[in-house]
């Protein structure tokens, strides 16, 4: 087979000789030009920052490694949610109560690992955290499947019943503790909200970042054979190689970008002294590395992601986002898929309620406030549409990005006031639903 | 046509109402292999919530259905899956936000090492059974709402015919389609029949009935008006059974 065959094309047929070089490097490379558009708004709002401030602040602080690394460290729990909101949202549902999930599940595993469990296992055990974690998330699965279970069964809309649910949860969060903040959190449990020990420093860093591009030189092996094994149209060489090269790249970039962060001095000081370091503190570089938030994402993201586009389970959420009515004539059990999916995101919200209180080394009953509204924008700006049918989990961490770039490029240019914040982020979510609207009229 | 034997499908007295309204009032209708049997009726005359209960969208107040002369018990659509029924709905009943081959296989998909979709097999058989069916049609990684009503079409069909279905349901299957496609259709039909499928087409053509059934059954009101052999009656004596409810001599 050859690559330019005379066979149906795998991609939809377009005649090359019309096209411009762009959108002839778009079909060969089957980029999705969707995430192209996404990416390029994430660079134009980090350039656009940096730039502001080197003109009228007196030096851009946007671009250095340590804004990115906190930047990458903060989207971590919106992200975490977003990715479970797609489901969400493709199926024509909504969930507002996944802040508040956050601060009950947050408020219970506080109370478990700081009041409960060192009393049978004593402090510091290595189990607190794996208990507390697995509790976290059980609990937040249930919450969710309660919700999906209500809006299934007994049809009252999700819109209603998560409504309810953000109340309900954001009670019962007080009253766990009754309004106390409960800490410090376990200190096992606190690495997983990053901080220079919860980082896996560079070596850990590189090893990441390689298996990262063998998966993804696999993958892309994968895929071409089975190709030609069905005979279908391949990418020509130098797509699959440009591909490659600029997947491996933007991960090899950011391995280099964590590891060029380096822990604070207090730290090292404090690191060399109990580790009998004779190199003076001032002399040693001890890279971060990659935030353990972060790569909770990315795995999150991951999975997520073959979850959507290689399961079963995936499969029949688009087909119920897109024709509910078709679905269950498939044979598809709607109603049980609907539980699942609220469960799925009751999981997630528990998995940011880790992160979070993990990361404030607390526990608070305003753990994710108004958060619902961070991450419904996030799955929606990342291209989710609320009609259904249609959504990407990538899309939604870009997303994600976008609004916490929004954020913490207002805080750095001066704008911090939450006020200014709330203002930006309001017009983003507007825009970029208009800029999709837009896009798809264009592509249709 | 002489009908011996044990029937592939039969529906003995089904009964459903909708909030007291009676759609389908005792109605008994029966199938035979390689036999085509056309529904008609006006629109609202309980033919589609008839068949709705044997492809198992809708699940009957009473009656019975028998495949084989066994009785069934059909609650679902998978059930109905289960005893090789397959549908072609009025709507299509498609994912429109889908491409062809994951709404051939959607709720059969073809899974490989790790329980994942094999997406390339189920486009490579879809590529195989459209060859067949439609050979123009080539927008395979498309979502079919960018298909025309006749690929739509197409796409319905061949989802109903993969599967070895043995008891086919077309409700209007030749309502969105030109007249090419239309008599594709009746061919496709013509070939099943040899296959020794039996089929219910829901028709509002009563031309199409003549042309492609063997037997007919009327539907007004939720009740049977009677059942034809189509080689015995006029397209007269249909219209009269339709509009007044007048049951011919010939019928049973």
């Amino acid at each position: 087979m050859t690559e330019n065959s005379e066979t149906p094309d795998h991609a939809p047929q377009v005649s090359t000789t019309r096209l411009g070089p762009f959108a002839r490097f778009v079909r060969d490379t089957e980029l999705d030009t969707r995430m192209l558009g996404m990416v390029g708004a994430l660079l134009l709002i980090w350039v656009g920052f940096q730039l502001y401030g080197t003109f009228f602040n007196g030096g851009g602080v946007f671009l250095t490694p340590r804004n990115l690394w906190n930047l990458s460290v903060q989207t971590a729990v919106t992200g975490i949610m977003a990715t479970g909101m797609v489901l969400v949202i493709v199926t024509r549902n909504i969930d507002l109560s996944v802040g508040s999930i956050v601060g009950f599940t947050g408020m219970i595993m506080g109370v478990l690992q700081v009041n409960i469990l060192p009393q049978y296992l004593g402090l510091g055990h290595p189990a607190i955290w794996i208990i507390t974690v697995i509790v976290g998330i059980l609990l937040g699965a249930l919450i969710g499947a309660l919700h999906g279970a209500l809006t299934a069964y007994l049809a009252i809309p999700a819109f209603i019943v998560t409504l309810g649910g953000m109340l309900i949860w954001r009670g019962a969060a007080f009253l766990v503790a009754d309004g106390k903040t409960i800490a410090p959190v376990d200190q096992n449990f606190a690495l997983l909200g990053g901080g220079p020990y919860g980082a896996i420093g560079s070596t850990g860093s590189w090893i990441v970042g390689l298996i990262g591009c063998a998966a993804i030189l696999f993958m892309m092996y994968r895929s071409r054979k089975n190709r030609q094994k069905h005979e279908f149209r391949l990418r020509p060489m130098w797509a699959e190689i440009t591909v490659a090269a600029i997947a491996c790249g933007v991960l090899i970039a950011a391995v280099l970008v964590v590891d060029s962060y380096p822990w604070p001095i207090g730290i090292v000081k404090a690191y060399a002294e109990a580790h009998q370091i004779s190199t003076p503190p001032d002399q040693l570089f001890i890279s971060h590395g990659f935030a353990i938030p972060v790569l909770i994402l990315a795995a999150v993201g991951i999975g997520m992601t073959i979850l959507m586009t290689r399961t079963r389970f995936g499969r029949y959420v688009f087909a119920i986002g897109g024709n509910p009515e078709a679905a269950a004539l498939s044979g598809i059990d709607t109603r049980m898929m609907t539980v699942k999916i609220f469960a799925l995101m009751g999981m997630l919200s528990g998995l940011a309620a880790v992160v979070a209180s993990a990361r404030l080394t607390s526990a608070t009953n305003a753990l994710g406030d108004l958060e619902e509204l961070y991450v419904i924008a996030s799955a929606v700006i990342g291209g989710t549409s609320l009609a259904g049918g249609v959504g990407t989990i990538y899309g939604a961490i870009i997303g994600t990005l976008v609004i916490q770039s929004l954020q913490t490029g207002m805080v750095l240019i001066g704008y911090g006031d939450g006020s200014y914040r709330k203002i930006v982020v309001g017009v983003a979510l507007v825009l970029a639903v208009y800029l999709d609207i837009l896009y798809r009229k264009k592509t249709k | 046509m002489t009908n011996r034997g044990t029937p592939l499908v039969e529906l003995r007295d089904i009964s459903i109402a909708f909030g007291g309204i009676k759609a389908v009032d005792h109605v008994s209708i029966d199938l035979y292999p390689g036999e085509v049997v056309g529904l008609l009726g006006h629109n609202g005359a309980g033919k589609s919530t008839l068949i709705k209960c044997l492809s198992g969208a809708y699940q009957a107040d009473s009656g019975k259905i028998f495949i084989n002369g066994e009785q069934a018990e059909i609650t679902n659509p998978r059930d109905a899956r289960h005893y090789n029924i397959e549908t072609i709905y009025q709507t299509l009943a498609l994912a429109d936000n889908l491409d062809a081959a994951s709404n051939l296989f959607l709720g059969r998909e073809i899974v490989g090492a790790g329980g994942f979709l094999d997406d390339s097999a189920m486009e490579a058989e879809t590529r195989k059974i459209m060859a067949r069916l439609n050979p123009n049609f080539r927008k395979f990684n498309v979502p079919v709402s960018a298909l025309s009503g006749g690929q739509r079409q197409s796409v319905a069909i061949a989802r109903a015919v993969y599967f070895n279905a043995k008891i086919l349901i077309m409700d209007e299957p030749t309502a969105a389609l030109g007249p090419h496609e239309t008599q594709m259709v009746a061919e496709l039909i013509a070939e099943l029949k040899k296959q020794g499928i039996g089929i219910f087409l829901i028709e509002h053509d009563i031309h199409a009935v003549m042309d492609l059934c063997d037997r007919a059954v009327v539907m007004k009101n939720g009740q049977r008006v009677g059942t034809v052999n189509v080689n015995e009656v006029t397209d007269e004596d249909i219209l009269g059974m339709i509009i007044m409810g007048k049951k011919p001599a010939q019928a049973v």
